[in-house]
């Protein structure tokens, strides 16, 4: 039985080394997303990536020591036929002072790390140098919570509804279904909101979630260096079709931007008016108004 | 054969078992399945809890391995978006509330008042009304297949629950079985506490209980504690559901964050009510298994009784998306940070334990080995999340699917098949075999890691967790392919052991009172133990009674004599 056991004690090292040789061959395909999380697209998806970092690797060790004493101990000290007696050790005061106030430091350092880097991730950053120009479409006497660094931000109301996001641009009177369209370096800044149920706006690469509850407003910022489209979808269940709730950004350029915003200004206009012709069919064909 | 155990006991010629004097008026018991329905037998109603709570896992699997097979693929059309979720709701609530949680009043209803010297719990018709609450829930709920499952998840979030989104019946199902689950653990909570505290053996202290009965006794304080707060949450939403209140719904000025705050109130705490029973059965298994006492057993203690405290004051991590101050968050990453050192204290302790013993590599001990080395995974993740800003990416992905599934199946399920193959042999006489054992435990082993740590990677790539589908081009159809292989090679390993379980019952090798040479008073009774457990309750002199025992015995030149001594059964 001795025998027999003892072998089967080598598993457990056999199971580990499977795993890391696993782990090994994911590695290749390792970026953002497999170890850490998605970031790139803005400032604060960054920060929030680097304190990610750093508590992963005050983990890492704390989970090899576990692990490796774990194993250790189970191929170690499994019973052999003649081996001494166990020794009978009940307690021992320092040792299990000592884990205990080193978990604590562990866990007051890890606070600290993320009150540094907590300022840089919940204030916007101001808006760069090639940002969009000050101008009327630019609502920031409304902001309610300007950026640190001054300077101008763009401000758009989100609204989740089952089962898609409203974007509004306050600032430029234009509403868009599909997208938000935002232009590069420029702090966006949003208002998150839901009119039905709870949703959740999240774009990996532009920072962490924030819930829409209906009847509070939420907040979150971005700023995005690199044109491009961004995507994400809500992360709070919504009902039956959650999973085709999907949120896109589309960053360009501060120029497109403006472009986009006269364009979208025209559309809505033309639906208006297409809807006020609409009305007055219908109310021509039934000979009765609503 | 009964006589002569019973000569063997130094009952000093007693010819029969059955006392001299017979009580008067005493009913005829009632025979076969009427025996099990009136039963007041703790033994027995523990038998009855712990096979319902495994058919709800089962149940509970089967759901979790149609969700898989529907991720397996990008695009899956297996299941419609409204069955997916009625599944995620399912597999969710049937896996809490109708097994977990019951599951470890199961064991605690058999083993407890053996544990403690005692004949039976402190409430016999209680505890018998406790299952038979748990027993309707379930099937209160269950029932709602036939018209429709909640969909709005084992949570529940107000306004999705409200009936101007789901008028269907499912959410009611949903709250029946809340309202009768919840009752259910009441009453055996009240029941464990009133047993603990009142019918342990001469000499048994709070200083020398089974660390598994500490764990009970936190596990019931929780419950009391824990419970009223979701009681007063679905009723709530009962009410604004059907008799046109606004608790919850903003247009009537009420408010959803309100029905986060009450439900994680709770949610939070049962958390530590599904996995402290898990920590006290490790607690038992690894010394008896590494022929060394527990280590650090004050601490051990101590921390089950500081982690109860501390499960009270984190259940806004859940939260920490919702709109709410700075402060508010920093005060739960802080509590949430401050979990974690009792936590850990138990780890290392359990380490320590294995730590120069003498360890016998028996199933029992496999799986309550790759317990703290799967909880520490799911311990580490936890901290990572409750740095806030952190958790602001990786809540509500797979990654904290991933979590919760090291914490609860890594955990807990470990934990009580450590308990099952431990126990098994005292419950039923025979023991479970060890081949098919072994074979379960690293098939699951391997299934579980292959299904949950790749869910990590996935929620860290943005997949979002209760998704029906997802795009091909978003580039998780490897995490979720591998995942779902990994599920079915766990539903594989569970079943062995379902197997192993029907073939031990009747083809085991008979275990004998003591087989693994415990520590605790169970092992002192026969296997299985008699109805009234106990004829001569042993006075208890130190944390381990039964080695106390044996050493006594050894020591004695006459093993008979009047010195209580436990019997192979069979003798």
């Amino acid at each position: 039985m001795d025998r027999r056991s003892s072998r089967r004690c080598r598993l457990p090292l056999f199971a580990l080394a499977t795993a890391l040789a696993a782990l090994l061959l994911a590695v290749p395909a390792a970026s953002a997303g497999v170890f850490t999380p998605e970031a790139g697209g803005s400032p604060n998806a960054d920060d929030i990536d680097r304190l990610y970092r750093i508590v992963l690797y005050v983990a890492i060790p704390i989970f090899l020591i576990v692990e490796g004493t774990l194993i250790w101990s189970l191929v170690k000290f499994r019973a052999r036929r003649g081996g001494p007696e166990p020794a009978q050790i009940r307690g021992n005061t320092p040792l299990e002072l000592g884990w205990t106030i080193g978990a604590a430091v562990i866990l007051v350092v890890l606070a600290g790390i993320t009150f540094i880097y907590l300022g840089d991730i919940n204030n916007p950053a101001p808006s760069g140098p090639n940002g969009l120009a000050t101008g009327a479409q630019v609502a920031s006497i409304d902001q309610p919570d300007p950026p640190a660094g001054g300077g101008e931000t763009l401000d758009i109301d989100v609204n989740g509804q089952q089962y898609l996001w409203r974007y509004d641009h306050p600032g430029d009177q234009i509403y868009d279904y599909y997208e938000l369209v935002v232009p590069t370096d420029t702090t966006v800044t949003l208002e998150i909101r839901a009119s039905d149920v709870q949703h959740s706006w999240w774009i990996p690469k532009l920072g962490g979630k924030v819930d829409a509850v209906p009847g509070h407003t939420n907040e979150t910022w971005f700023k995005i260096d690199e044109a491009g489209d961004y995507s994400g979808q809500c992360a709070e269940l919504c009902g039956s079709n959650h999973s085709d709730m999907r949120a896109r950004v589309r960053a360009v350029s501060p120029e497109e931007y403006e472009q986009y915003v006269e364009d979208r200004q025209a559309e809505i206009k033309e639906a208006q008016s297409a809807l006020a012709e609409q009305r007055k069919e219908r109310e021509g064909a039934e000979g009765e108004g609503q | 054969m009964a006589t002569t155990e019973y000569r063997a006991r130094g009952m000093n010629g007693l010819g029969s078992p059955r006392p001299e004097i017979v009580m008067r008026g005493l009913r005829d018991r009632p025979r076969g399945w009427l025996e099990w329905l009136t039963t007041t037998d703790h033994k027995k109603i523990g038998i009855m809890y712990l096979f319902a709570t495994f058919v709800f896992f089962i149940l509970g699997g089967v759901e979790a391995l149609i969700m898989r097979a529907q991720l397996a693929v990008p695009d899956g059309t297996l299941v419609t978006p409204e069955t997916y979720n009625g599944l995620v709701s399912m597999h969710g609530t049937t896996m809490i509330f109708l097994f977990i949680v019951p599951v470890w009043a199961g064991f605690a209803n058999y083993m407890l008042p053996l544990m403690i010297g005692a004949r039976d719990m402190a409430f016999p018709r209680l505890n018998a009304l406790s299952f038979w609450l748990l027993a309707f829930g379930g099937i209160a709920f269950y029932a709602s297949l036939f018209f429709e499952p909640p969909e709005a998840g084992w949570t529940s979030y107000a306004p999705l629950s409200d009936d101007a989104y789901l008028p269907s019946g499912g959410v009611d199902a949903w709250i029946f079985l809340i309202h009768l689950t919840g009752l259910s653990s009441l009453v055996g909570a009240v029941n464990f506490i009133a047993t603990i505290h009142n019918m342990r053996a001469k000499g048994m202290g709070w200083g020398r209980m089974p660390l598994f009965v500490w764990s009970m006794l936190t596990y019931s304080y929780l419950l009391v504690a824990a419970l009223p707060a979701i009681a007063a949450a679905v009723t709530m939403l009962l009410t604004d559901r059907h008799f046109g209140t606004d608790f919850f719904d903003p247009t009537g000025g009420g408010d959803p964050v309100l029905w986060q705050h009450l439900f994680w109130f709770f949610g939070h705490p049962e958390v530590y009510i599904m996995i402290l029973p898990a920590f006290g059965i490790i607690s038992e298994i690894l010394p008896v298994f590494a022929r060394k006492p527990i280590f650090g057993y004050k601490a051990i203690a101590a921390a089950t009784a500081s982690i109860a405290f501390l499960s009270l004051l984190v259940w806004a991590h859940h939260m920490f998306t919702t709109p709410t101050s700075t402060v508010v968050l920093v005060f739960f990453m802080f509590s949430s940070f401050l979990i974690a050192v009792p936590t850990g204290i138990k780890i290392f302790n359990w380490i320590a334990t294995l730590w120069r013993g003498s360890i016998m590599m028996k199933t029992p001990l496999y799986f309550a080995a790759a317990f703290p080395a799967l909880f520490v995974i799911g311990g580490i993740t936890g901290v990572i999340m409750a740095v806030f800003p952190v958790d602001w990416q990786l809540h509500d992905t797979y990654f904290i699917v991933a979590h919760i599934h090291y914490v609860l199946f890594g955990g807990s399920v470990f934990g009580l098949f450590a308990g099952l193959y431990y126990w098994f042999p005292k419950m039923s006489g025979r023991l479970m075999s060890e081949g098919l054992g072994k074979l379960s435990f690293w098939v699951m082993f391997v299934g579980f890691n292959l299904t949950f740590l790749v869910q990590h990677s996935a929620g860290l790539s943005g997949m979002p967790r209760r998704i029906y589908d997802y795009p091909e081009s978003a580039g998780w159809w490897g995490y979720n392919l591998a995942s779902t292989i990994g599920s079915f090679l766990l539903g594989i390993g569970v079943m062995i052991t379902v197997v192993n379980v029907l073939r031990s019952i009747k083809h085991g090798q008979k275990a004998g009172n003591d087989p693994w040479k415990g520590n605790t008073l169970e092992w002192f009774v026969q296997s299985p133990p008699p109805e009234n457990n106990f004829d001569t309750i042993p006075r208890v002199r130190s944390v381990e009674p039964l080695k106390d025992i044996r050493r006594e015995v050894s020591k004695a030149s006459e093993p008979a004599g009047t010195v209580a001594q436990p019997v192979a059964s069979g003798t």
